[in-house]
């Protein structure tokens, strides 16, 4: 199965995982700085900076965009309960 | 006391159209207040246009639109702007609209979700405006000023250019009712003032700081808030009490590169106590952290709310009581709304005698609490043996690597995470 590591670039820690895993999964075992609300994909309270490595994750549903729209965040920035990583390198700023 | 007063005028053409709350002792369950408080309106008549700031609880509309119209009729409305959405002040904005159909309405992009949930009506039609946009009335211009988290995402501040004018919102307002509604002549509102800015604002430190960088630099003649007196009497010296509210108490010896930890802990029977001395000591053996212990049990939390705002980590070690964390440790982890701590980072420990559920619990909350917690706590069953301190001080020392950065750059498999992560056994 297709690997994939996720940096926390505060934390200092690299974790190697499953393609299909979803960075929230993986923060809250780090027990980086994500917090989540609804895990939904409707709330924000978990939107991320991606540092690097954006390339590597799944695509943005349409109410992705739409929920980072409406909290003006950039582009570099994901919702941590819906964005997948399917491999490669990822640095996440928590 | 005055009796309750028409629509009042602050400046040329500018009126107070707001209501007075004089019965309201709690304001949204967490503030108290001692004589009630105010939901200050304005309305700004230029040559070109009529501008509506803000509006009121809903409650309250009947006092609002009676104001009103003694100043405007709605049909000169050309203008509505909406500083903060919280229904404090948008409670009336669905019923002017529908009397005032051909306003625009001029909001922060933050306010534009609050805006929806607000009016539900699909074809709703706004401007989202920034710092350096303006709206002119003519002879009047309304000009913006971003103010995000003051103390919603969605805050704006509104100057009346011409006249030095700031329409600030919450900032610089207070739960106070007076109908004489001007600083100089209500009774003394400073405490009010005060605890405003302490359970409302100071969660919000560095935007407080952002924005008065944007506001200090106003030729201000009044500051009209969304709360409690109108501040027409030496407006700056608000401003300038912000800064020192914003500001450390005391001067913190810590020095740039030192980072400060905090280990807090309460103890029974002295065995929490000691994993607290062996945490303290694991951290001291690394350079650049200074480490600060203290004893929860015979102190209130206030002064540590002070101590943690300044602080780059913070450990708490408490014993399992009845299945739970002990409350002097709950009291000051429930205090800790009061201020900004994400990313802080976070531990728990403690002795136990049967279960030992309280070190899970407090991570949990410093995880709710938006606080890294990278490593997982200690707990003893009991007297904490040689090799379970050893393991505090590995804590300590751990925490303190992390805060100075010295940390081990480290790659790890999911499965060895969940392993690690499993409940203490």
């Amino acid at each position: 199965m297709p690997k994939a590591n996720v940096t926390f670039e505060k934390t200092g820690l690299t974790v190697n995982v499953p393609a299909g895993t979803r960075l929230i999964e993986i923060s809250e075992k780090v027990g980086a700085s994500i917090t989540y609300g609804c895990r939904e994909g409707e709330c924000g309270t978990c939107i991320t900076k991606i540092v690097s490595g954006q390339e590597h994750m799944s695509e943005r549903s349409v109410l992705e965009d739409k929920v980072l729209q409406e909290n003006m965040a950039g582009r570099d920035h994901r919702l941590a309960c819906q964005a997948q990583v399917l491999g490669g390198d990822i640095v996440v700023k928590a | 006391m005055t009796r309750a007063p028409d629509a009042v005028e602050i400046a040329p053409g500018t009126h107070w159209i707001g209501a007075l709350d004089p019965a309201l002792r709690e304001f949204d369950i967490i503030l108290k207040t001692a004589n009630g408080t105010t939901y200050n309106s304005y309305c700004v008549r230029g040559s070109e246009g009529v501008a509506i700031i803000d509006t009121v609880k809903a409650s309250h509309a009947g006092e609002f639109f009676n104001r009103l119209e003694q100043v405007a009729r709605y049909d000169e409305i050309s203008t509505i702007v909406l500083n903060h959405l919280e229904p404090d002040h948008s409670g009336a904005l669905p019923e002017l609209m529908r009397r005032a159909p051909q306003a625009k309405l001029y909001l922060s992009a933050k306010a534009q979700l609050m805006l929806k949930a607000r009016v539900k009506t699909a074809d709703l039609e706004y401007t989202v405006v920034q710092t350096g946009d303006h709206v002119s009335l003519g002879d009047r211009t309304l000009r913006f000023f971003s103010t995000p988290f003051l103390h919603w995402p969605d805050t704006q501040c509104t100057l009346i250019e011409e006249q030095g004018i700031l329409f600030s919102g919450d900032v610089f307002g207070c739960h106070f009712c007076d109908a004489r509604l001007f600083n100089d002549k209500v009774g003394d509102f400073r405490f009010s003032f005060e605890y405003y800015y302490q359970h409302i604002m100071r969660p919000f430190r560095e935007h407080v700081l952002d924005a008065l960088a944007l506001l200090e630099p106003l030729e201000l003649k009044l500051i009209a808030p969304a709360h409690g007196p109108i501040l027409r009497d030496a407006p700056q010296s608000y401003m300038q009490r912000y800064r020192q509210l914003a500001s450390p108490l005391l001067h913190n010896e810590v020095g740039a590169n030192t980072k400060s930890l905090l280990v807090f802990y309460i103890s029974s029977y002295g065995n929490t106590a000691l994993m607290a001395q062996a945490v303290a000591e694991g951290a001291e053996s690394e350079d650049g952290v200074r480490v600060s212990l203290y004893d929860l049990q015979s102190s209130g939390d206030l002064p540590f709310v002070d101590l943690i705002e300044e602080a780059d980590g913070i450990a708490f070690g408490s014993p399992t009581i009845n299945g739970d964390a002990v409350k002097p440790v709950w009291d000051l982890l429930s205090s800790l709304a009061l201020i900004k701590v994400r990313d802080k980072l976070g531990a728990a420990f403690g002795s136990y005698g049967w279960s030992g559920e309280a070190i899970n619990m407090i991570e949990d909350r410093l995880r709710g609490l938006k606080l890294r917690v990278p490593i997982k706590g200690v707990r003893a069953r009991l007297i904490p043996t040689e090799e379970e301190l050893d393991k505090c001080r590995d804590l300590g020392k751990q925490l303190a690597q992390h805060l100075t950065g010295n940390i081990e750059r480290r790659i790890i498999s999911m499965t060895e995470l969940l392993a690690q992560e499993q409940p203490h056994a």
